[in-house]
């Protein structure tokens, strides 16, 4: 039915246009029109442009003023403030030069419409006015570079050395990420060494091992500088977190990093905005393949307390996952037990054999 | 200019051989395997039509996507079969396979071979006043390879694992790896078969355009009184025969890399369930090869299109081009400039930050030309007498789309906020406006021009206003929304926004801009209808129906094989004498003498009479 209808308006609107193209054919043969320099035509299509210049330009400011809650994302970052400055004094800059570059462009159009009998002017060129044009824009361009220069240097310096480090992996089609643990030393990685369950994988070689740990989502503590070390190991992925104005891409064998400063924990964010509901969300903003369209991971800004008993709480991912005990060199084995908080765990104790260990330890 | 008297010649001999033959110029070599450069451009311009019908018909496919999530596709299983879904959606892995193939086939065959193809071809020789390219029949071959690229790449559609789909900048390891996605597999070695073709096209198109401007210009026609088209063209196949070589060696390596085990772009990868041997490549060095070609490719698309639009507002302001050696030094900066910006587009990639603000500041350079180009399109329309023929029209769109999406580049161009901005649909609406929707005006434009001259007929006027503003403000109404949606964050080439909390709203907005795409789509019909009928049944056009000044409009109707019978015009003059004060005409053709014109005549102008010793008084005395 809907199908129908469509298809008969649009068998019309071809009927329309067909006959309004005869029709005008014919016209212009009575009317000798192809002689004459213009038609009416000429002063409608000018003021069209009028009609589209103000119209656009309202559907424009309105659409601006009234939907920025929309389509300006909250902000959650110290770095994120210095960006959005930017934009919009860029916007600010730009928007004038578009208003009244747009205004002349269709002003013109109306205002020096062809007109019997009028002359235009033989103006082929003005040094001064060119020469002005360039430098305006060249010194305009400048400082916008230069401020711009400058938040790129300080974005893009070294992490301060207490920044909170989280390394963060891509793959085709989810996000792993790893803390450091206790020690706060992430430890080596080989893409060699990776398998089902060691999806990052870890080398159990390096003593750092064997305290990091791996949860299901980020946590950030809010106000601290954050570090994250990033990877792929697949294709390229890109770490993109809107929210915290944070985009760096997750290449394979080129480890990246972008370091940054929360500004609202998550329950900041959910009181402003008003959506207890609210998450930082981590995208994939890279063409990837197949899933790259649900690469989500979350971000929880914690208050430092929080964050740091949330931190103390996680258990290391070698303690979680035993067997890979035997990938750990002999002469570590007992360190690894201890400094993945293994021991603790009786679970694991009966997998690993640790107990007859320490039993016939014991027993001498 | 005893050069051009030589060719000139040579080509005159060169017909005389043609005519003893003529009985044999049958239909495949006069309509197919033809040397004629208006033939070859006829080619070009037909196949760039087809293509960009195929290409818009893709977007309109991701479109529905994109606008109308939980709509039932199963009306386009008898097209896409099995890549629409049991539940009548669209495969998820075949979306990207459309984004791919539209970006590719937009840019490249559209916008690069049906633009330049078109009125490189058409327009050199004409206006520069040449019977035909200086190489006639690598001319043919350019088309021929072109056309054999366009067959690959439309092949790629049929195959059983999808064409290529790892975006229309194929990035390794994801274009490289065929377990990476299926369309990384046969279908990328199609695209690349494809793009090899095309870019002997290119370099064979290009080389030849070069040639021809340099050598074969007719007497009088310095480089300064070239239309500013043919400086376009120019340096458009200038930056062509610079940059696609580099392409041709990215693309090289990475068929090595996927044909040979080589690790150009390759390394530390871990994929379908195994560590691959490759160590030591760098995903990046293809970014960088890339865009070398990449950035450079962007104005390969619009310089031509800036060049006709140059000369169409000139012709229709009745005005000449204001600051015509600021244009040219513009566009000498834009092709020098175009060379030193390409990572730009690399911000985040893990380029080191120290060259990310290095091309942070060439890349805010090469926004001074653009905008004196901007300015200087305004100052044309300043006091003009403008007539708004369809061209005219499509121009002026032109010059509002490249100001609109030129200006969003200033964002883009700035690293720090390109951080947040990179990838999202930002980027996608700055490059639309500014490329893809200017270029695409550019094109019309010129077909709306130069049709009285390509087929001897005159294309409708009405049809022409109602194709242009539903065109125009369809436009605006597809990509302007697209600002904001990138403000948001939205990132490219996602298949849809469901998964994320972040990107639920603005499916209104997704609506709105499908529905607006579908219009905009189909208004193109409207030309088509008007294009095809009047190539056979549109009223003759007179000689010279624009007014304008150019050497092509001294030609027959329907210029046959050589342009000209008799001998080529002389040029006196440079091409914009529009409205010359004591003038009785509001033009004055490059051809007339400035001896037949004492009345107009500018005080350099005489001034350069004098010097040059020719008998003023005696031409003065015979006009008057
Ligand atoms: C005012 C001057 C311009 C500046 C400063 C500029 C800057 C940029 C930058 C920085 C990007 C990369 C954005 C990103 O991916 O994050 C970009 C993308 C792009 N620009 Fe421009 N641009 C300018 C003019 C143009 C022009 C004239 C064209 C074409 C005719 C163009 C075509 C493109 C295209 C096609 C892309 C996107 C390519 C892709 O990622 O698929 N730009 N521009
Ligand atoms: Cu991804
Ligand atoms: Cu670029």
């Amino acid at each position: 039915m809907f199908n129908a209808v469509v298809i008969i308006g649009l068998i019309l609107v071809a009927i329309i246009l067909f006959t309004l193209f005869r029709v005008s054919t014919l016209v212009d043969v009575l009317k000798g029109n192809s002689k004459k320099k213009v038609t009416k035509s000429n002063g409608v299509n000018a003021g069209l442009g009028i009609v589209f210049l103000i119209g656009g330009l309202l559907l424009f400011f309105i659409y601006s003023y009234t939907e920025f809650d929309r389509y300006n994302l909250p902000l959650a970052s110290e770095h994120g403030a210095v960006t959005d400055q930017l934009f919009w004094v860029t916007m600010a800059i730009t928007g004038i030069v578009f208003v009244i570059t747009q205004i002349l462009l269709f002003g013109f159009g109306w205002k020096y419409r062809y007109k019997e009998g009028n002359q235009a002017l033989f103006y082929p060129d003005n040094n001064k006015l060119e020469m002005m044009w360039t430098i305006v824009p060249a010194i305009v361009l400048t400082l916008l570079i230069f401020s711009g220069w400058r938040a790129w240097v300080s974005i893009t310096d070294k992490a301060p050395d207490e920044a909170e480090v989280v390394e963060v992996m891509g793959y085709q089609f989810a996000w792993s990420v790893r803390y450091p643990g206790k020690d706060k030393q992430l430890g080596d990685f080989d893409f060699r060494l990776i398998d089902a369950e060691n999806a990052m994988g870890m080398d159990f070689k390096d003593k750092a091992s064997f305290d990091d740990f791996i949860p299901r989502e980020i946590h950030v503590p809010k106000g601290k500088p954050v570090k994250f070390n990033i990877r792929a190991r697949d294709v390229i992925h890109s770490v993109y977190a809107p929210h915290f104005r944070l985009q760096m891409n997750a290449v394979p064998g080129m480890p990246t990093t972008f370091w940054f400063t929360p500004t609202k924990s998550t329950q900041d964010m959910r009181e402003e905005t008003g959506n207890p509901e609210f998450n930082y969300e981590l995208v994939c903003n890279k063409i990837c393949g197949k899933g790259h369209f649900a690469m989500r991971y979350l971000i929880v800004v914690d208050e430092p307390a929080d964050y740091y008993k949330w931190y103390n709480e996680q258990q290391a991912w070698l303690a979680k996952n035993p067997s890979y005990l035997s990938s750990v060199p002999q002469h570590l084995k007992e360190v690894a037990i201890i400094s993945s908080g293994m021991e603790n765990n009786p679970e694991v104790q009966a997998v690993t054999g640790l107990e007859e260990e320490e039993e016939m330890v014991g027993a001498f | 200019m005893s050069t051009t008297a030589v060719h000139t010649n040579e080509h005159i001999g060169h017909d005389d051989a043609h005519d003893h033959e003529h009985h044999e110029l049958n239909f495949v070599e006069k309509y197919i395997f033809s040397t004629d450069h208006k033939t070859i451009a006829k080619q070009f311009l037909i196949t760039g039509i087809i293509w960009a019908l195929i290409g818009g018909g893709l977007s309109i496919i991701f479109r529905l996507q994109l606008g109308f999530p939980d709509m039932n596709l199963e009306w386009l299983r008898p097209i896409l079969g099995k890549w629409i879904t049991s539940t009548g959606q669209i495969d998820s892995e075949f979306y990207l396979a459309l984004v791919t193939m539209h970006g590719t086939i937009m840019v490249f065959f559209v916008l690069t071979a049906g633009l330049s193809g078109t009125f490189s071809n058409f327009l050199i020789p004409l206006q520069i006043g040449a019977r035909d390219m200086a190489s006639g029949f690598l001319n043919m071959l350019s088309y021929w390879f072109f056309f054999v690229s366009g067959v690959v790449m439309f092949i790629s559609f049929f195959i059983e694992t999808g064409p290529a789909s790892a975006g229309w900048t194929v990035y390794p390891p994801l274009s490289a790896l065929p377990t990476a996605m299926q369309g990384s597999g046969l279908g990328m070695t199609l695209w690349l078969v494809a793009m090899v073709f095309f870019i002997v096209s290119s370099l064979l198109g290009g080389i030849n355009y070069v040639t021809t401007v340099i050598n074969l210009r007719t007497q009088g026609m310095s480089f300064f009184r070239l239309p500013l088209t043919i400086w376009a063209f120019f340096l458009t196949a200038v930056i062509g025969i610079l940059s696609f070589p580099v392409l041709f060696s990215a693309a090289l390596l990475l068929v090595f890399d996927r044909s040979f085990g080589t690790s150009f772009y390759l390394s530390d990868i871990y994929i379908g369930g195994e560590a691959l041997p490759n160590v030591g490549g760098s995903p990046i060095l293809y970014q960088h090869l890339f865009w070398f070609l990449g950035h450079p490719e962007v104005y390969i698309v619009i310089l031509p299109a800036l060049g006709i639009t140059s000369e169409v507002i000139a012709t229709n302001s009745r005005k000449p081009i204001f600051g015509y050696k600021a244009m040219i030094l513009s566009l000498l900066g834009i092709t020098i400039l175009s060379f030193v910006v390409w990572a730009h587009h690399m911000f985040v990639s893990g380029l080191s930050p120290f060259l990310g603000s290095i091309f942070m500041f060439l890349t805010l350079i090469i926004a001074v030309p653009s905008a004196v180009k901007a300015f200087n399109y305004l100052t044309t329309l300043w006091r003009g007498n403008i007539i708004f023929t369809p061209a005219m029209l499509f121009s002026i769109g032109l010059v509002s789309f490249f100001i609109s999406g030129g200006l969003t580049g200033i964002f883009l161009g700035n690293s720090a906020v390109d951080i947040n901005l990179h990838d999202t649909y930002f980027v996608v609406a700055h490059f639309h406006l500014v490329m893809g929707s200017a270029s695409f005006f550019g094109m019309m434009a010129g077909i709306y021009h130069w049709f009285p001259k390509m087929f001897g007929r005159m294309m409708n006027d009405k049809l022409g206003y109602i194709h242009f503003w539903l065109t125009f403000v369809g436009v605006y109404l597809v990509f302007f929304p697209l600002h904001y949606i990138g403000m948001a964050g939205f990132p490219r080439r996602y298949y849809s926004f469901t998964n994320f909390d972040a990107f639920q709203d603005f499916t209104d907005l997704n609506t709105f801009v499908s529905v607006a795409a579908i219009i905009t789509f189909s208004a193109q019909f409207i030309f088509l209808f008007n294009f095809f009928y009047n190539i056979f049944r549109g009223r003759k056009a007179p000689a010279n129906p624009w007014g304008s000044n150019t050497l092509e409009w001294t030609t027959p109707r329907v210029p046959g094989h050589g342009n000209w019978e008799g001998d080529i015009p002389k040029v006196y003059r440079w091409p914009y004498d529009y409205s010359k004060p004591g003038a009785p005409e509001d033009f004055i053709p490059q051809h007339i003498p400035l001896t037949e014109t004492p009345e107009s005549n500018l005080p350099h102008e005489v001034e350069q009479l004098k010097e040059e010793g020719i008998e003023v008084k005696a031409a003065n005395a015979g006009k008057s």
